[in-house]
């Protein structure tokens, strides 16, 4: 005898809660044979700078935190999914259509991502920062630190682990993000979400916003509380423009990327996301 | 009779043999530019140096063929062993002729022979042998192994420090193989055609390093051409220009913008240094300095001290001749920068803040603001958001650290700060929260080869110096962005709309196309509102 099953309200991701849209909008998702999945929430303009303001909030205790707690917390986020695996799994398979197997990888390999980037944050300032030998009576220091708040398009052809590509190494250093997911396969997106919200991340410090990224990546690409544009899974928009459009508070952009190299994982891509601050200091005896 | 008044010690121009014309430097040699060529004043008193070309589009395409073929044929070939040979022979020549750049930079820039010979000209000679040593070492520079030149860097400077920022762009550029299009600013070319000189007694292959003078629409006209690389130090609305104008392409871009930083002076801070560097915070090149200290956020507690003994040292500043060895203050360096500099304070004194400059006598020709200091400056006042690019200073109080450190980053600028407090714990607890990229405790305005140096926020990105500094001219063996491009190029290849990994020719065509695309998407935004 069959169950009636219990079908989730797919939300958005924003300062820590699940809210819908502001809008009222959502959008049908459909598996890959093209049955209903769930109306997902469409964020508006107003979501996505509610969620700037979240990110932005976020920002300072998440940098100040220690390196080692950030990739406690990190690494946190990969106990969880790895726990929660059989139900991503059933997910990508009925949204991308995939098989189990091939699903099952992909999530694998989006719970070792998390894992291999919770190791980077406390030695990547190891390896991108240095003492430099300036000549004179100066202890000189460059280190990296995060650049403030990114906001991402996050690949567009996965369900999970091009948002896990693109997402983490942005964290790694101490950015809060603002991510748009896939529009197609939202709904591990905000799986995704749920994991993050029991895994000691801090409130604000991942947003995620479903819906259409060609409407909503201009708001965000001309936000002058954004620092800095991932545009990794742009490829399809006129990204282009939201290059120019982010030019006007200078932010750091970062241009599309596809195929299966896409947001491979990099130290570059922690490194983007961080500005070298010099610190120079007299050196006296007296 | 006082100590400020004394016997003139001007340096000899007699140590230049300066030409009456300059070409533009293509290929090795001297050439005419296309443009309508333009005179070289000394802004200490008007009077003509020489005759520049102006190098239209043209010509740029001619430069940038140039250095394309040296790339191709020659620098790309070479050993990095030689490539860095090259490089020191550079800093030596510079030495050698040190006396003589430093003349000639005092004399075009209008800034104290003191600074020219002591600071601009060593640092340049430091920075070629700095970045020589690169050369054949590029497997250390945090890339990973065989990292790869980008290719032709085009690169466009400033005027404040003309031969220094010609370093920090040639330099790396070189060292990481890259072949380089230089176009100095229109008020300061002299140092960098003298350079061209020293290029050919090195013998640079030539084409290595092209020198094209011009205005504004020169350095437009570098940034479309065919390069692999845009590097610009400037002001933050023409490096916002230049990032909207290479958006779309593959053109990797390191950006020096402007910047408003603070110089926060503790009550612990050690006084008398303190005093001597907010002078030179603010005061140093005539405050024609990006990460000048333009914003002095003091201790309440001291703040009068503070500003009693700033107007006592800076009546003791002298103001006048530039080749003067006695010179603490030197020429504005253009009629046009004087009149912003006048604007902007008059805007201070009309905006509620308090006035004082240092009694000293303006010669009567050329450019010269007298060094100014603003009390009561509030936040939102005008001098205390806006660079000024000159000799004022804006001070403003605080109480606690985190009202300094707030106060501090209340800009949407992040070059530099200062930190003046004999506590190191705070020192470097405030320099963890200042988001600026160079941060000077108990000295400022230091510059070393060995030390990154460039912005947070809108005073631009990539570095320049060190380590850093060398990787904005590379790019990792197998480059990621290189592979994603091509994955772009071949995926977007059908769809109209998207115009992908642009390669250099395609450049000039697409403007047209954006804006039409940039107006379809504003009226659709209007039809839904």
């Amino acid at each position: 005898m069959s169950r009636l099953t219990v079908p989730k309200t797919y939300k958005l991701f924003i300062g820590g809660a699940f809210p819908r849209s502001e809008s009222g909008r959502t959008y049908e998702v459909t598996s890959a044979s093209g049955g209903f999945l769930a109306n997902a929430a469409k964020a508006s303009r107003k979501d996505a700078r509610d969620a700037v303001v979240a990110a932005r909030g976020a920002v300072a205790g998440w940098a100040g935190a220690t390196a080692y707690n950030r990739g406690q917390v990190l690494y946190r986020i990969a106990e969880l999914l790895e726990g929660r695996r059989a139900q991503f799994v059933a997910e990508i398979e009925e949204a991308e259509g995939v098989s189990r197997a091939a699903a099952g990888a992909q999530v694998d390999e989006a719970i070792d991502r998390w894992v291999w980037y919770a190791g980077w944050a406390d030695k990547f300032a190891q390896v991108a920062g240095n003492a430099n030998p300036v000549a004179g009576p100066y202890f000189n220091l460059s280190v990296p630190e995060p650049t403030g708040v990114v906001a991402i398009v996050a690949p567009q052809d996965s369900a999970l682990l091009g948002l896990v590509s693109a997402v983490a190494p942005a964290l790694v250093a101490g950015n809060a993000v603002v991510v748009v997911a896939s529009e197609r396969f939202p709904l591990s997106a905000i799986s995704l979400a749920e994991v993050l919200a029991t895994s000691d991340v801090p409130k604000g410090v991942v947003n995620v916003l479903t819906g259409s990224p060609a409407e909503i990546a201009p708001w965000l690409a001309s936000h002058a509380d954004v620092n800095a544009l991932d545009l990794v899974g742009a490829g399809a928009l006129d990204w282009i423009d939201l290059e120019i459009a982010a030019a006007d508070t200078l932010k750091r952009v970062h241009r599309p990327e596809q195929g299966a190299d896409a947001a491979a994982p990099s130290l570059e891509r922690i490194v983007g996301f961080t500005e070298t601050k010099t610190v120079w200091h007299t050196k006296s005896l007296r | 009779m006082s100590f400020l008044e004394y016997a003139p010690a001007p340096e000899s121009r007699a140590i230049l043999s300066l030409r009456d014309r300059y070409g533009l430097f293509i290929d090795g040699e001297f050439v005419d530019g296309r443009g309508t060529p333009f005179q070289t004043i000394s802004p200490a008193n008007e009077e003509r140096i020489a005759e520049i070309a102006s190098a239209n589009a043209e010509d740029v395409a001619d430069a940038v063929a140039a250095a394309r073929r040296a790339y191709e044929r020659v620098w790309s070939k070479m050993s990095g062993r030689d490539r860095g040979k090259y490089l020191f022979r550079i800093a030596r020549l510079v030495q050698e002729r040190a006396r003589e750049l430093a003349v000639a930079e005092s004399l075009d820039n209008g800034k104290p022979i003191k600074e020219s010979r002591d600071v601009d000209v060593p640092l340049v000679a430091a920075w070629f042998f700095y970045y020589a040593g690169w050369a054949d070492k590029l497997d250390h520079a945090g890339l990973g192994a065989d990292p790869r030149a980008l290719g032709v860097a085009g690169q466009v400077i400033p005027w404040n420090f003309p031969l220094l920022m010609l370093a920090w762009k040639i330099a790396p550029a070189l060292a990481a193989g890259n072949t380089v299009v230089l176009k100095p600013a229109e008020t300061t070319p002299l140092t960098a055609l003298l350079f061209a000189e020293i290029l050919q007694q090195a013998e640079l292959p030539a084409g290595v390093v092209n020198i094209v003078t011009g205005a504004g629409e020169t350095g437009a006209a570098l940034v479309a051409a065919d390069v692999d690389k845009v590097a610009f130090t400037g002001s933050t609305g023409v490096g916002r220009a230049i990032a909207k104008q290479v958006a779309g392409t593959q053109k990797k871009v390191t950006l020096e913008l402007g910047g408003k930083a603070a110089n926060i002076v503790f009550d612990d801070a050690p006084i008398d240094q303190a005093i001597e560097g907010i002078v030179n915070g603010i005061f140093f090149n005539q405050g024609h300095v990006c990460c000048a200290g333009s914003r002095l956020l003091v201790q309440e507690s001291i703040h009068d001290e503070v500003v009693d003994r700033l107007k006592q040292r800076l009546s003791t500043l002298r103001l006048g001749d530039p080749l003067d060895k006695n010179t603490d203050i030197g020429a504005i360096n253009s009629a046009a920068q004087l009149a912003r500099i006048r604007e902007l304070s008059d805007v201070g004194v009309a905006e509620g803040a308090e006035r004082w400059s240092a009694p000293c006598e303006l010669p009567a020709e050329g450019f010269w603001f007298a060094p100014t200091i603003f009390t009561g400056v509030e936040t939102s006042h005008r001098i205390a958001r806006e660079e000024v690019f000159g000799p004022v200073l804006s001070v403003l109080s605080f109480r606690t650290p985190q009202e300094a450190i707030a106060k501090a980053n209340n800009t949407p600028y992040g070059l530099s700060a200062g930190i003046w407090s004999d506590k190191g714990s705070r020192i470097l607890a405030v320099a963890d929260q200042l988001r600026a990229g160079v941060i000077w405790a108990n000295t400022f305005n230091r510059f070393d080869p060995a030390s990154p140096f460039g912005g947070y926020k809108e005073s631009g990105y990539g570095r320049e110096g060190g380590r850093h500094g060398l990787g904005a001219y590379l790019a990792p063996a197998a480059s990621r962005s290189a592979r994603a491009a091509r994955a772009v190029e071949a995926s977007a290849a059908p769809a109209a709309k998207t115009r992908p990994a642009a390669k250099a020719d395609a450049e000039a065509k697409p403007a047209p196309a954006k804006r039409s695309r940039r107006t379809s998407k504003s009226a659709e935004k209007g039809a839904a509102k």
